[in-house]
Parts: C-alpha cells; sequence; structure tokens
C-alpha cells in the first residue's frame, strides 16, 4: 500500500511544501491566507499520524515504515526512513506541538506571518525527519537543517537582545554538532556504510569507543543541555517568541535525549558504561544546581528555562542509570524501568513546559510593556480565572504531581534508581522538592495576592483560540499522567531491544 | 598534429577577433552586439565542450605532447563556461548604470576564458605558461577598467606588480624542473623525477616550491594572499565578480596538473607545504574576514579561508582518489556560491553608489524578500549548513581527510568553520533581524528580468544541489579517474 510506504517522507516533506506555500501568499497583506493554509497543514499532517499510529505493530522492535533510496552514490549515503516505538512517540509528539505552536502563532505573530508559519513548517519537517532517519548523514542533515528556521525564527521574531540569543544559539549547537560529524565519518570509514544500525555491535576497542563517545556527547549534551554546556539556553528562551519556546522546550531539547538513545548507548555500549559516573553526575547537577538557580530567577520564560533544564537531567539520569543498576543489581528489569522512565519524561516535559513557555506568552503579549518578570504581575487570578485554572495544571505537572504527566517519568526514574544506589536516588529526589518551590513560588507570586496595578487588572482571559490549544495540552497531561499504558505499550519492545545492545558485551 | 581537440579554444580566438572587429565598427548605442556576440561565443563554445565530454573515450594528447583532452580538462572548461556565461549576465546591468568599459569588459573577460580553457588542457609547462599569463594579463587591465577610480587604479597596480612577481617565481621554477629534468612535459616529468638520484630531485623540489608559489599566488592563499582583499574591493564589483570566480577552478586544474601529474613521485613534499598552507588560510581567513565592515573584503578573506580547504582535499589526495574529486566538488560549488554573493552585491549597488558596507544590507527582508532569501542560502551554503550544497563540498573533504588518516586536519577544518560561521551568520542576522536604514526604505532594488532569472537559477541551484548532489559528484569523481 502506497501510504504505508511513504507515509513519513509525507510527514516530513508535507509541512516543508506547506511552508513554500504559505510563503507565496506574500506580504502581511494576506496574513489571514498565510494563518489559514499552514493551520490545514498543520491539521493534516496531525491527521496523518492516525494512520501511522494504526499501523504500528508494536510487538516489534524492527523499524517499521520502512523506506530506503539510494541518495548520493558515491559515499553510499542513503535517504532511509523508519521508526520504531520512540521514533513513532516523538513524531507524533512533533505534529501535536506543532499545530498548538501554528495555532498560538496564529493569534500571537503580527508582522511577517507567512515568514513566521513557514520557518515554523520547516522545523516541523526537519524534526519529523530527525526522528524518521535511519541515515546518519540523513539524521545529520535534518539535526542541522532545523538550525536555520530556529535561528530565524528567534532572530526576527523574538525581543530586545535577540541578536546575542541567536547567533549564541547557532554557533553552539553548530560545534556541538561537527564532532558528531567526525565521528560518524570515522564510524564510516571502519564500517562503509553510513545506516545507523550496522554502526551497532562493532566490538570497538574501549579506546575508540571512548573518543567517540565524547564526540557524540558534545553535540547530544549541547542539545539537551546539559550542565555546563547549557548557558545558550536561558538566552534563547528569553529571546525566543513564545512559539520558538515551545518547541524549544517541547521538542529541540528532546533530540539530545534521542541522540543518546539512538547513537551514543548503542554504538559504544563499552564506553558508555564505563563513563556512565560522569554522565550521572552531569544529570545530578543539572538537577540540583539548576534547579536552584531556577528559584532566583526573576524572568518567567528564564525561569521555566532553567526547570527544563532540571527535567532534562532527570531523563539524561535514567538513561545511563541503566550501567549502575546493571553493575550492581544484576537486575535487567529495574534497568528497564529506568530507560523508559527517561523516555516518558521526554514526552511528558514536552506538555508541561511547553504550556507554560505559551502561557507567559499569552502573559506578556497582553501586558502594554511586553514584560515577562515576575515582579510586574500579581493577582492575576482575578483578572484571568480560567488561564490560571490551566496554568495551575500545567505547574502541576511540572512539579510532578501524581496524576499529571510530569510524576511518571520521575517516578520511575528514582524508583528504579533506589534499588541500586540510595544516595543518587537521594539526590535526585530533592527534584520534588526544589520543582515544587520554583514552579509553586512563582505561581503565587503572579497570581495570587492583590490585583498589582491597573494593567493587570485590566488583561483580558483566553480567547477561544488559547483555551482550544490549552484544552488540547491539558487533555495530553492527564492522558499522560493516568493512563502511561497507552504509551508505554508502543515503548516496551524497542526500549527491550535498546537496553539489551547498549548494554556492554560482557554483563 | 590533432587540431580536432583544440576546436573549442580556436572557436573562441577566431571569434574574438570577429567581434573586436565589430565592435570597432558599432555605434555606441548598439553596444549590446558586443554582449550578445560574446554570450553567443560562450553558449557555442559550451555545446561544443560538451559534445567532446559526451563522446570522449580516452586521453589524447597532442601538440608534441603539449596539449591533452581529458575528463578533468573537459569538466573545467564546462564549469568556467558556465560560470562566466552568468558572471557576464550579472556584470551587464553594474556596467551599463556606470558606463565603464562596456565592451572592453566583455572582450577582455573571453580572453580571459580562452587562457584559462588553455591552462585546462595544457600538459607542458610551456602552455601552462601561456594560459596563465593570457588570463592574468586580461584580469589586471579589467581591474582597472574604471579608470576615473582612484581604487580601482591601485588595486590594479598592486594586482599587477604582485602577479608579475608571481608569474616570475613560477617561471624560475619551472626553469629549475627544467634544467633538472631535461623536459618540459607533464607526460615525461614523473618517469624522470621517478629514476633521478636524490641530487638532481634536490634541484626539482626546489622548483617545485617556486612553481608552488606561483600558483598558490593565483588561489590567493596564506602567505600569498596579500592581494586577495584590495583587488577585490578595489575592483568593480562585476570584475570581482569574474575574479572570484573562474579562474579558481583553472587555477586548480593547473594544480593538479603539476602537483599530481606531474611530480606525483615529491606528494610528501607538497602535502607537507600544502598542509602548513592550508591551515593558515582557513585559520588567516576566517578570522580576519571577522574584523571587516566592507562586504567585498569579507567575502574576499573567506575566499582565502575556502581556498584553504580546497587544498585539503589535494593533501588528502594522494592517500585516498576521493580527495581530488573532493577537492573539486568543492571549488566548484565555491565558485557557484561566490559568483551568486557577488552578483547580489553587485544588483544591491545602485547608480553611482558602491553599497558594499556590511551596513547596507540591513533589513534587506523587508526591501526585497526574494534577493535576502538567496544571500540567505548563499551564505548558509558557505558556512557549510545542510541543506546546502556547500554542506555536501565540505562532507566529501573530510570524508577524504578521515579516510586518509587526517582526521586531527578535519577536526581543525571544522573548528574554522565554526569561527567562519560567525561572519556569514552576521549578514543572515543584518537581513533579516534590522530594520532597513531610514533612507533606504524607499529604494526600491530593480532587476531586470535577466538577472532576476540569473540570480534565482544560481540561488535556487544551490539549495537544488544541496538536496540532491549525487551527479555532480559523480561528474567531479569521473574527472579524477
Amino acid at each position: 500500500m502506497w501510504l504505508q510506504s511513504s507515509l513519513l517522507s509525507i510527514l516530513i516533506w508535507l509541512p516543508v511544501i506547506g511552508a513554500v506555500a504559505t510563503l507565496f501568499t506574500g506580504g502581511d497583506k494576506n496574513a489571514a491566507m498565510a494563518r489559514i493554509i499552514a493551520t490545514i497543514v498543520a491539521i493534516a499532517n496531525l491527521l496523518l499520524c492516525i494512520p501511522l499510529y494504526l499501523g504500528f505493530d508494536s510487538s516489534t522492535y524492527l523499524m517499521q515504515f520502512k523506506e530506503n533510496y539510494v541518495w548520493i552514490n558515491v559515499y553510499d549515503i542513503h535517504y532511509a526512513l523508519g521508526i520504531d516505538g520512540i521514533s513513532l512517540a516523538m513524531i507524533i509528539l512533533t505534529n501535536f506541538t506543532g499545530l498548538l505552536v501554528i495555532l498560538a502563532g496564529c493569534q500571537a505573530i503580527k508582522i511577517r506571518v507567512a515568514q513566521y508559519m513557514a520557518a515554523f513548517l520547516v522545523m516541523q519537517g526537519m524534526m519529523i525527519g530527525v526522528f524518521a532517519a535511519t541515515d546518519s548523514i540523513l539524521f545529520y542533515v535534518f539535526w542541522e537543517g532545523m538550525l536555520i528556521p530556529m535561528y530565524l525564527s528567534i532572530g526576527m521574531w523574538g525581543s530586545t537582545n535577540r541578536n546575542y540569543a541567536s547567533i549564541k544559539f547557532f554557533l553552539y549547537t553548530f560545534l556541538g554538532s561537527i564532532l558528531m560529524l567526525i565521528a560518524i565519518l570515522y564510524l564510516y570509514e571502519y564500517t562503509g556504510q553510513f545506516q545507523i544500525d550496522k554502526f551497532y555491535g562493532l566490538n570497538l576497542p574501549l579506546r575508540t569507543q571512548e573518543y567517540i563517545f565524547f564526540a557524540f556527547l558534545l553535540a547530544f549534551a549541547v542539545k539537551v543541555p546539559m550542565w555546563p554546556v547549557h548557558t545558550w539556553l536561558p538566552d534563547a528562551h528569553t529571546e525566543a517568541p513564545s512559539g520558538g519556546s515551545v518547541v524549544l522546550a517541547a521538542l529541540m531539547l528532546k533530540l539530545g535525549i534521542y541522540g543518546f538513545l539512538r547513537f551514543s548507548m548503542p554504538i559504544v555500549p563499552d564506553a558508555s558504561a564505563a563513563l556512565a559516573w560522569l554522565m550521572i553526575a552531569l544529570s545530578l547537577i543539572a538537577i540540583v544546581y539548576i534547579g536552584l538557580v531556577a528559584i532566583v530567577q526573576t524572568d518567567m520564560k528564564k525561569l521555566i528555562a532553567y526547570s527544563s533544564i532540571a527535567h532534562m537531567g532527570f531523563a539524561t539520569l535514567g538513561c545511563f542509570m541503566i550501567y549502575q543498576i546493571v553493575a550492581t543489581m544484576k537486575n535487567y528489569h529495574d534497568a528497564y524501568m529506568s530507560l523508559e522512565g527517561a523516555v516518558i519524561q521526554m514526552i511528558s516535559h514536552a506538555f508541561g513546559s511547553g504550556a507554560m513557555f505559551l502561557g507567559v506568552g499569552i502573559m506578556a503579549d497582553r501586558m502594554y510593556n511586553h514584560s515577562r518578570a515576575i515582579k510586574d504581575y500579581g493577582g492575576l487570578a482575578t483578572s484571568m480565572p480560567i488561564f490560571a485554572a490551566f496554568f495551575m495544571l500545567f505547574a502541576m505537572s511540572n512539579v510532578g504531581l501524581p496524576g499529571t504527566a510530569g510524576f511518571v517519568g520521575e517516578f520511575m526514574v528514582i524508583l528504579s534508581a533506589f534499588q541500586s544506589n540510595f544516595w543518587i536516588a537521594f539526590v535526585a529526589a530533592l527534584t520534588l522538592v526544589l520543582a515544587a518551590s520554583y514552579t509553586l513560588w512563582m505561581y503565587k507570586r503572579v497570581f495570587f495576592g492583590p490585583v498589582l496595578n491597573e494593567h493587570v487588572a485590566a488583561l483580558p482571559d483566553l480567547t477561544i483560540l488559547e483555551k482550544i490549544n490549552y484544552t488540547l495540552l491539558a487533555i495530553g497531561v492527564f492522558f499522560v499522567g493516568l493512563y502511561p499504558e497507552a504509551v508505554l505499550n508502543i515503548l516496551h519492545a524497542t526500549i527491550g531491544h535498546l537496553l539489551l545492545i547498549s548494554l556492554p558485551a560482557a554483563s | 598534429m590533432n587540431f580536432t581537440i583544440a576546436i573549442p579554444e580556436i572557436f573562441v580566438l577566431s571569434m574574438l577577433c570577429l567581434i573586436l572587429l565589430v565592435d570597432i565598427f558599432t555605434p555606441v548605442r548598439f553596444k549590446i552586439a558586443t554582449y550578445l556576440l560574446v554570450q553567443l561565443t560562450l553558449v557555442l563554445t559550451f555545446l561544443c565542450v560538451l559534445t567532446q565530454y559526451l563522446n570522449y573515450s580516452n586521453q589524447i594528447i597532442t601538440f608534441n605532447g603539449a596539449y591533452v583532452l581529458d575528463k578533468l580538462a573537459l569538466l573545467t572548461k564546462l564549469f568556467l563556461l558556465v560560470t562566466t556565461f552568468f558572471v557576464f549576465i550579472y556584470a551587464f546591468d553594474y556596467l551599463r548604470k556606470r558606463n565603464i568599459g562596456r565592451s572592453e569588459y566583455y572582450i577582455l573577460g573571453l580572453l580571459a576564458v580562452l587562457g584559462m580553457q588553455i591552462m585546462a588542457s595544457a600538459y607542458s609547462f610551456l602552455t601552462i605558461y601561456l594560459g596563465l599569463e593570457l588570463l592574468s594579463l586580461s584580469l589586471y587591465a579589467m581591474v582597472a577598467l574604471d579608470k576615473d577610480s582612484a581604487r580601482a587604479t591601485e588595486a590594479a597596480m598592486k594586482y599587477f606588480v604582485m602577479g608579475a612577481l608571481a608569474t616570475g617565481l613560477l617561471l624560475y621554477g619551472m626553469s629549475m624542473v627544467y634544467g633538472a629534468t631535461r623536459t618540459i612535459d607533464i607526460s615525461q616529468l614523473g618517469d624522470i623525477v621517478n629514476l633521478a638520484t636524490r641530487n638532481e630531485n634536490m634541484v626539482v623540489l626546489l622548483g617545485l616550491i617556486f612553481m608552488l608559489a606561483g600558483l598558490l599566488f593565483k588561489f590567493g592563499v596564506v602567505p600569498f594572499h596579500m592581494w586577495v582583499p584590495d583587488v577585490y574591493d578595489g575592483a568593480p564589483t562585476s570584475v570581482t565578480l569574474f575574479i572570484a570566480s573562474a579562474p579558481k577552478v583553472a587555477a586548480f586544474c593547473v594544480t593538479m596538473r603539476i602537483l599530481v601529474e606531474g611530480l606525483s613521485s615529491m606528494q610528501i613534499e607538497w602535502q607537507f607545504i600544502l598542509v602548513c598552507v592550508a591551515v593558515l588560510s582557513m585559520f588567516g581567513g576566517n578570522v580576519l574576514a571577522i574584523a571587516q565592515s566592507n562586504i567585498k573584503r569579507m567575502l574576499a578573506y573567506s575566499s582565502i579561508a575556502h581556498m584553504g580547504y580546497v587544498l585539503l582535499g589535494i593533501i588528502a589526495g594522494p592517500d585516498t582518489v576521493e580527495g581530488y574529486s573532493a577537492a573539486m566538488f568543492y571549488i566548484a560549488t565555491y565558485v557557484l556560491v561566490a559568483a551568486g554573493a557577488f552578483a547580489v552585491i553587485a544588483i544591491m549597488s545602485d547608480e553611482g553608489v558602491e553599497l558594499d558596507k556590511l551596513e547596507d544590507y540591513r533589513g534587506l527582508n523587508a526591501r526585497n524578500p526574494w534577493l535576502a532569501f538567496i544571500m540567505l542560502l548563499l551564505m548558509f551554503s558557505m558556512a557549510g549548513v545542510p541543506p546546502t550544497v556547500g554542506f555536501f563540498a565540505k562532507l566529501g573533504l573530510l570524508q577524504a581527510l578521515v579516510e586518509a588518516n587526517y582526521i586531527w586536519l578535519a577536526a581543525l577544518a571544522l573548528v574554522f568553520a565554526i569561527i567562519g560561521a560567525y561572519y556569514y551568520l552576521r549578514i543572515v542576522m543584518l537581513m533579516y533581524f534590522e530594520e532597513p536604514r531610514a533612507e533606504l526604505v524607499k529604494v526600491k532594488i530593480t532587476m531586470r528580468p535577466g538577472i532576476l532569472a540569473a540570480i534565482s537559477v544560481n540561488g535556487i541551484a544551490v539549495l537544488w544541489f544541496g538536496l540532491l548532489p549525487s551527479s555532480w559528484i559523480d561528474m567531479c569523481r569521473l574527472s579524477m579517474v
């Protein structure tokens, strides 16, 4: 069936074609047209996820919906696509977030609408490409290709300090990815192929594995971002338009974790095991230190950005804890849970932080001076009650309240870490205190208390479009929070296999 | 004597004489005839070379070993003819608005093309020298075309003096090699050097160094780069456009002939020299470009860096054949991109005013989104970001370097690429993130349909070959076996 054999390509290229169409609507005179086209494309892409989900066989770890064409003959580079459970979950998430961002942009963006829509559609296409690529060069092309629209969106619709933030963002990520390119080329010399799965199980000497590990680490650590290469993120988040912040938080950070799962751990398992202590240490620093940093922020977007870094620390912890768990417990079950928790954390974080970034955008757009400073707000619950209720839900998900999406991943990671090392689990569990303090303290200062001034009192509540957006997100938060089995079901087989190939041969 | 293989060159030469005559007798308002005739010549020559390319079976050497027809020569000619064709389209409006050298430009340009064609097919030192001088002398005159401009005259003078010195070095080197080996034929050179004793080869080595100096000058790489920024900046943009594009391909071809086909047995020596030169160029070019406020100077430094990258391919070449084809692909794509970038500068420049400050690009997106988008593609291609063709050019080089076990050099090249990305991004930043200067908001950027079509093709090609580079890579690869 043709849909089966080219569904992934359609998902990748439909937004890109849509972007070209949007650009052809011309200047801001036809802004309405651009909005309509972009929304239709985004909805169509999300609907296309339905056959993708239904056609997906969750009982196998093998790649599905495969496409494979020779792309560049000389180097044996293939246009090869395929998805497993993790990719499927991420692709659905990408399309979901893509639609939200477009909808939010329809209302928030007033200038250069067509270019805005085009940039985000291209970004969406490239991101799906990253999750679907099974050829390392194709992966790299998508990985770098999305830098251009992101760079433009920060710079064109960002706030005052956007030039600095956009260049910093670009150079940081560019610096990270080049060493990955060299590592890929080295592996190509070794195997003669660029297919990612051909890099698995090579049994390279440990020293070589460590070099490759560090080359990949730089690329993915910048993207995650891990301490100490995280400094671009607060800047980029703060200056980006709220749509850009949402894409950054909900999707782009996940690419780093995805890279660890797809490249680092299965390709160089011995080095990953040998250096797991380093990764665990960096994750704990991110969780505790960055959590503390988040508390003292005065800018809401910065606060949420730092909280994202801390939450991503959980995901990396969950990934690399497996080596610790297997080494001390000889127990695959807990390692499996840890890894699955990391993936769930990736997904759940998208809802909570994405929604909070949208919320800051909603507030700042309404405010006369577009302020994001906590001190400029107060008593918002009085003037925007519906918004306050929604925001509470997402703040709770960020804290990790049981019943919301944020709880599941953190709980799984802490629980499995607890089995092997009390102190690691203890330090990681500090996040429950830290996240509660920075999120709820911010919530208290912004929403509760007396109405600060007439500007806050005059703020109108959510529009229809924003209500739709938030309802969709709320459904996401509750769905993952109350019935995580639905997501876990498509992950089981994939993660089981991933665990198997990611563990060193000796153990 | 096999004259058939030199038909394209003979044709260009005869057309040149004809056009010169026609030009003298056409009144000023019909000068467009010269332009059209020159373009017609380029198209016909292109078709002629294309026929040779398609019917190519094996290498032919003629004129007592002085002239060669092989894939490398044919491909070089194809590239430079296409490039020149586009360059002349871009230059037309610029020259017309300023009324400088309206027919001289094309005639001198065509003469330079003839020189480059001869360089591409040259197979002995004498022919190489002939082609090179024909090219250089035409270029010196072209730089000075705007005779009322002090800067252009100064640039021409610098270019001429330094260029003459470089040619002198080249000739001196050739004479040494001839003294040691008693031959100027490249086909025989290799065998003789292989068989010679160490002492005799010392002279050849000295000659090699002198010849390299001359060739590297033509490339414009550190430490022979001083002329590049001054000439690029001082010359009229239409001339810069020409200097920055086609001659690089021809110089590459000659370098391949001398180093790889002639003196491959001295590869250890020239590899070492080229490693130093390449690293210095990538470093110097990229770092100095950051400090520039004039876009022509900035692109001049960037070209120094890019030529350093090309040398990387030649360095990897002896260890893996991928190296040479990667270098060929790199230089061909660079020429495509550089021609486009200088064309944008030429289009931006209005009558009498040279808009070549970085500041002038502020808010280009608001003034002309399409031109800004093309410039965006060109800049990202120079930075080597996918999905533009510049990425695959760099990928090929890196792959060759890793295969040849120069991993440290590959890493270094990438570090310099990041430094380079900064100033390309700065242009994008100015174009997209800033508002235009107040007095420029209302100034329309007008393009004739011909120029619009050419620059659009150029810009889209950067994206097209970035998505589907396979056929072009294959072409460059075949030229090296």
